[in-house]
């Protein structure tokens, strides 16, 4: 049934067709009639099975049979043999539309509803099912309909394992039979049937199996995505793991009203300025969990009560999962130094989104000075706003590098727990990388390239912890810029994973990292000022991650990219200070992150492309004021505003008004009127510079 | 012999054609002699149809066999007093056949069942689904006789008795065991290669220089493993000589034959619903063929009359034109031409010249039997050599067996759900080209010798016997379920030979001289070769007729009645 070239029709298929139509309109019509009448003759509806035997997609028509079933055997002189004829009735009115059309979604649902009746033989349903899989093997309603019967029967998960390897075996290119098989191996990997291996055993196999198909083949696409499948099922692992913190474990917290440190005795990687009286614990998981709280999370500290830490998701949908979660403790008045304790899933509650617990219980802690406060460094005076110019950076070539290497050791919690079970993990990754190579040796093959750049990634995600280095970026990111020349169609794919591969590279060592710290210096105070500021500009990044490595950045550079989303940026808590100058940022939507960055105070998104495009589709994609999650939120008084300026910048009153900025720069962007920077000013009523004006 | 009935006479006595043998090719000219709406007169001495392309009882065989094998008598002296105005040319015959071997293990067993057996005598032969053959039988209908089978796989063979699935399609390479990765995406490269190439894609057109240049070197071009260009070679184009010894290599494929033939090979597969594999084998044999192109002969009037032998030719005694023959039975018949089975040859009397009008034609087939012999053997079983399936073939390509084997041995294994032999038994067919006989009995036996135990004559006779017993138990038992094999052998154990016969077969040529004459059997697997020849045969004695025209189609056959019973 698959590539069979479509025929114009001949003029007496066209008669006939008309004919049909005629026909069907008559039926059509007085089918209604019975219908809306209520009509449940068996003349009305055997009138009801020709409709549908000329036309299956009539839903209506198998509503009105379900009607008649349910009708007939509602009657009080109804017996198990006449229930039986009726429900016999309807699957012969089935099976006969689904001759006329067997990709009928009507009457496949109409089947099932049948048969859930259960008065039915389930024997025959495999028979049936056999022949419409000689017809069309790919049959997707088929091999729909083929699970619900197997479960009916309580047919073995290998049976029909073995079912879709017969399958396979006679076409493999069978996109339907991989799928089932995936469905298949799942169910059978949480049940951990008794007899049945775990993954460990199984995904070899399974790989031997699907190379079979990709050399055999590489053209086609459904091993393809069989074998996606396998990599995904080798790389995750069931249970969530915690997968770093702000602040990591033995951290020395410096909690500093003036930002002007210069000479004190603690590190800029770890000192942070705070005028909102709090400062935040982040956890990042490895991947979406929920049910964090203050009982699966302890945080033990002289100062604040567990039970008073709301830990909060930060997510871009306002589910409750996410792999980011946030609680403030509160900052004591005096001169402090205390030792704070985080145990993460002691007890129960941490459960990802696909169901398994948090059954890696981990601890860290560190100290927090309190410094008494001098003067605020974000105090945005004439002579004192931030201007991240190339001159006002210096390289942080520290006299003290001892201590830079020790915070920054400091920087990622180690999961010692996850090394001891997942050997076999890696060495089928090896073993796959290999394969992959060696398909790559005998031919081009545009998939063949992701899926060795894919596997690479996993490698070395998966063996950085005890490497401490990706030995394979280079690889990767040769892979990723051949792959933007030859499949032009999906560049943007390509640049989003060659980004992504670059910024694990450099977040992956002390040394390619400190070559994008920069200590900020005023053009005014002499001074080296402030916290470090990473530089990651012109670097031709398309998306922004490795955020996991970077949760203690308050100043960010990202000028001079080719950032279209920053989606994921919410989890840089500690951000004060952010630039996102020249890059291809489309909408306001897309700022959507910065809402959950509290400590943000300065922002500069000048020469980007906002209001470039009429049509903002990325409101499709993220929440935004027109979707309904967001109006949960929002508050419904907000909305009805008087004011006509902010009715016709809604986006820009949605975005804007949870910010808390000093500063904004917003130059260079189409919607960046005069017009448009007085509703700015409105909706921020905080805001002290914009564009470098000050505001009175 | 005195159960033959006297010869009946022949009404009328004058004929437009007649043939004389009805092998397949006969068989083919008196059904396209006779759409063409020619009288035919077609005669065998022989009590059955298909000469030589017959399948005859067990102990038929072997007479058949020794009956071709005698050298021909001296002519005799040309009865030149004959009253009438014609000259006699007494008809010989040739020896055909050498180096008979019958050998039997199980003689009660086989005697009693003789008549259950249909063996082909020019074996091992299959029909590719898309050859020339099935367009013949589907295009004169005469598939309505006949049902197939489904020949199911094709193996290669090595000297340790090891048996290797041939990926010949998609699916058989992605299920292959033998083959590595890299083969099998090399393998399907190529397929797809040639694929593109036949369906006419512009970007993949293998180029003319190659397409000449000999099928091995294009392969080796393609840098195909040793491995996978044996299997092209030899298990899917059929080359019969080993291709990569240019000096003993008598039949270089080219590029170009070589893609054909994975054309015709591919273009098989598939193509009949019910046939799994690329080759079909009929019902009761392949003697079926000639039987079946006879009966559409006398659908359109061509009178049949077997054990009719044939003494002598009749020439015009003053033209030396061919008039007609005389039969045993001392009847003249008459007709305008003549076609004669490869048996039989004319003696010129010595020292007369062949009639002047005949002469000038030329010759348009070789006359010299240069073509060497082929080794046949014929070797029954009762278990499989493979266990779960029955009918296949097993291609032993050059220097697989044995170093100085220089041709491919092929064997095919058909089994009793063809009704060729007992129940629960199997029929190996096995053949060689060859340039002796020595040569030939060595391939046969290397084949053999890799694949069954030959119980020795003197001692294992007894134990035969007594096995013979327990078979012939086995037999009834095993008659519902004939195509499972022996179920009761372990998979290392070779099958034990019952009965063989080996034998060399001349690969006389069919020939345009003073008459015309059929050719024999030939080394190939199928019949594409021989259809040519006689469609050459047809046009020269006919050549303002239609072979076999298309509106002659009584009923037109869609493609799937040609389909194989299963």
């Amino acid at each position: 049934m698959h590539g069979r070239p479509r025929k114009a029709p001949k003029p007496e298929e066209e008669a006939a067709s008309v004919a049909k139509a005629q026909k069907l309109r008559a039926l059509q019509t007085q089918f209604f009639s019975f219908h809306h009448n209520k009509i449940y003759t068996k003349e009305a509806v055997e009138l009801s099975a020709k409709l549908l035997e000329i036309n299956p997609e009539s839903y209506t028509a198998w509503n009105y049979r379900k009607l008649a079933v349910e009708h007939y055997l509602s009657q009080p002189d109804c017996n198990p043999d006449w229930i039986k004829s009726v429900l016999d009735d309807e699957l012969r009115v089935v099976e006969n539309a689904l001759r006329q059309n067997f990709k009928s979604y009507g009457a496949w649902h109409h089947r099932k509803w049948v048969i859930s009746k259960g008065h039915s033989s389930i024997d025959n349903e495999l028979r049936l099912l056999d022949k419409f899989q000689k017809a069309d093997s790919r049959n997707f309603h088929a091999w729909n309909y083929r699970r619900f019967v197997a479960e009916s029967m309580k047919r073995s998960e290998q049976d029909e394992l073995k079912y879709t390897e017969d399958m396979i075996y006679k076409n493999f290119s069978n996109y339907s039979a991989w799928h089932n098989r995936s469905v298949l191996l799942s169910a059978l990997f949480e049940k951990k049937a008794e007899g049945f291996l775990s993954k460990e055993k199984v995904l070899p196999e399974e790989y031997e199996f699907i190379h079979q198909a990709i050399f055999t083949d590489p053209d086609d696409q459904s091993g393809w995505f069989y074998h996606l499948w396998l990599l995904d099922q080798t790389v995750t692992t069931d249970s969530p793991l915690l997968a770093s913190s702000w602040p990591g474990h033995g951290y020395d917290v410096f909690l500093v009203e003036d930002r002007c440190y210069n000479g004190s005795a603690f590190s800029p990687f770890t000192a942070l300025h705070s005028d909102s009286g709090s400062f935040p614990i982040v956890l990042y998981f490895n991947q979406p969990v929920g049910g964090v709280s203050s009982s699966t999370v302890t945080v033990e500290c002289g100062f604040n009560k567990n039970e008073d830490l709301l830990w909060k998701p930060l997510s871009a949908s306002n589910s409750q999962t996410a792999r980011v979660w946030v609680a403030h403790l509160k900052i004591p008045s005096s001169d402090l130094l205390s030792t704070v304790e985080v145990s993460v899933g002691h007890s129960k509650g941490i459960i990802s989104t696909r169901g398994f617990e948090y059954s890696h219980p981990s601890m860290f802690s560190f100290k927090v000075h309190v410094q008494p406060m001098e003067r605020d460094f974000f105090q945005v005076s004439v002579a004192e706003s931030i201007s991240l110019r190339e001159e006002n950076f210096k390289i942080y070539g520290s006299q003290s590098e001892e201590s830079i290497i020790n915070s920054f050791n400091q920087l990622s919690i180690k999961n010692g727990h996850e090394s001891t079970a997942s050997n076999w993990r890696s060495e089928a990754l090896a073993k796959e990388i290999e394969c992959f190579r060696e398909l790559l040796s005998l031919m081009d093959c545009k998939i063949g390239k992701l899926t060795l750049a894919r596997l690479l990634m996993a490698y070395d995600v998966m063996s950085y912890p005890f490497a401490n280095k990706l030995v394979h970026s280079e690889e990767v990111l040769e892979l990723c810029s051949d792959l933007m020349k030859l499949d032009p169609t999906h560049y943007q794919y390509y640049k989003d994973e060659h980004s992504m591969v670059l910024l694990q590279k450099v977040t992956s060592s002390k040394e390619s990292l400190l070559q994008h710290c920069f200590q900020y210096k005023d053009s005014v105070s002499s001074a080296i000022c402030g916290p470090i500021c990473l530089r990651l500009s012109n670097l031709s990044l398309s998306r922004m991650g490795a955020f996991e490595k970077l949760l203690w950045v308050q100043m960010l550079d990202l000028s001079h990219n080719e950032l279209q989303s920053i989606e994921g940026l919410e989890a840089m808590q500690l951000l004060s200070c952010l630039s996102l100058r020249n890059n291809k940022l489309r909408s306001l939507t897309a700022l959507e992150p910065l809402r959950k960055l509290k400590l943000l105070r300065v922002l500069d998104i000048s020469y980007n492309q906002i209001g470039d495009h009429s049509i903002d589709t990325t409101r499709y994609l993220c929440s935004s004021p027109l979707s309904h999650s967001v109006g949960s939120e929002s508050n419904k008084d907000e909305t009805v505003t008087s004011d006509v300026a902010l009715i016709d910048n809604w986006e820009a009153f949605y975005i804007f008004k949870d910010f808390n900025l000093n500063q904004l720069e917003i130059v260079g962007n189409t919607i960046a009127d005069e017009k448009f920077k007085s509703v700015l000013v409105k909706i921020m009523p905080k805001l002290k510079q914009l564009d470098g004006k000050l505001l009175g | 012999m005195d159960d033959i009935p006297p010869y009946p006479p022949i009404d009328p006595t004058t004929f437009d054609l007649i043939v004389i043998g009805t092998g397949l090719p006969e068989s083919i000219i008196a059904a396209a002699a006779s759409t063409a709406s020619k009288s035919v007169l077609h005669l065998d001495p022989n009590p059955f149809y298909g000469s030589h392309f017959s399948s005859l009882p067990l102990a038929d065989l072997p007479s058949f066999l020794s009956s071709h094998s005698t050298s021909p008598s001296p002519p005799r002296s040309p009865s030149s007093d004959d009253p009438n105005e014609f000259s006699l040319l007494e008809f010989a015959t040739r020896p055909l056949y050498s180096f008979i071997d019958i050998s039997t293990f199980s003689p009660n067993l086989l005697d009693q069942h003789s008549r259950k057996f249909n063996l082909d005598v020019a074996g091992p032969r299959v029909l590719f689904c898309a050859d020339k053959s099935i367009e013949l039988l589907l295009r004169t209908g005469t598939n309505q006789y006949m049902e197939f089978k489904s020949v199911d796989a094709t193996f290669v063979g090595d000297n340790k008795g090891n048996l290797w699935s041939v990926p010949d399609s998609r699916a058989a390479i992605f299920k292959d065991k033998s083959l590595g990765l890299v083969e099998k995406n090399k393998l399907m490269r190529f397929f797809k290669l040639v694929h593109g190439h036949l369906a006419g894609e512009q970007d993949v057109k293998i180029s003319e220089e190659d397409l000449q240049s000999p099928f091995v070197d294009f392969l080796n071009k393609m840098g195909l493993p040793p491995k996978i260009k044996s299997f092209i070679l030899y298990a899917i184009a059929m080359a019969d000589y080993d291709q990569e010894d240019t000096g003993v290599c008598r039949d270089l494929l080219k590029t170009k034959d070589g893609i054909d033939q994975l054309a015709l090979y591919n273009a098989s597969i598939g193509r009949f619903q019910n046939a799994s594999g690329a080759f079909l084998y009929p019902i009761y044999g392949q003697g079926e063929l000639s039987q079946a192109f006879c009966r559409r002969a006398a659908v359109k009037g061509c009178l049949y009359v077997l054990r009719m032998p044939v003494t002598a030719l009749l020439v015009d005694k003053d033209t030396g034109c061919y008039k007609g023959v005389r039969l045993a039975s001392g009847q003249d018949i008459f007709s305008q031409k003549l076609i004669l089975d490869p048996t039989f040859k004319v003696t010129l009397p010595l020292g007369s010249s062949p009639p002047l009008p005949l002469k000038e034609k030329l010759p348009f087939f070789s006359l010299k039997d240069d073509k060497g012999k082929i080794a046949r053997g014929i070797c029954i079983t009762k278990t499989s050599l493979k266990p779960d399936i029955s009918n296949f073939l097993v291609v032993y390509p050059p220097r697989s067996l044995f170093p100085e084997q220089v041709t491919s041995i092929r064997l095919l294994q058909i089994a009793s759900n063809l009704a060729v032999c007992l129940p629960g038994m199997f029929v190996l067919y096995i053949s060689a080209l060859c340039n002796d006989d020595d040569q030939g009995k060595k391939l046969i036996h290397a084949v053999m010798n890799t694949l069954l135990t030959v119980p020795l004559d003197s001692e294992s006779n007894a134990a035969v016997q007594s096995e013979t017993a327990e078979i012939g138990s086995a037999v009834q038992d095993e008659t519902s379920e004939s195509s499972s094999g022996g179920p009761s052998d372990s998979g290392e154990e070779k099958p034990t030979l019952l009965w063989s016969a080996l034998y060399s077969q001349e690969l006389t040529l069919g020939q345009v001289d003073f008459i015309c004459s059929t050719p024999m059997p030939d080394g190939k697997l199928n019949y594409n070769d021989l259809i040519d020849t006689t469609f050459k045969i047809f046009q020269e004695i006919y050549p303002e007729e239609e072979f076999f025209p298309e509106t002659s189609l009584e009923n037109p056959e869609v493609d799937g009645d040609a389909s194989p019973e299963t």
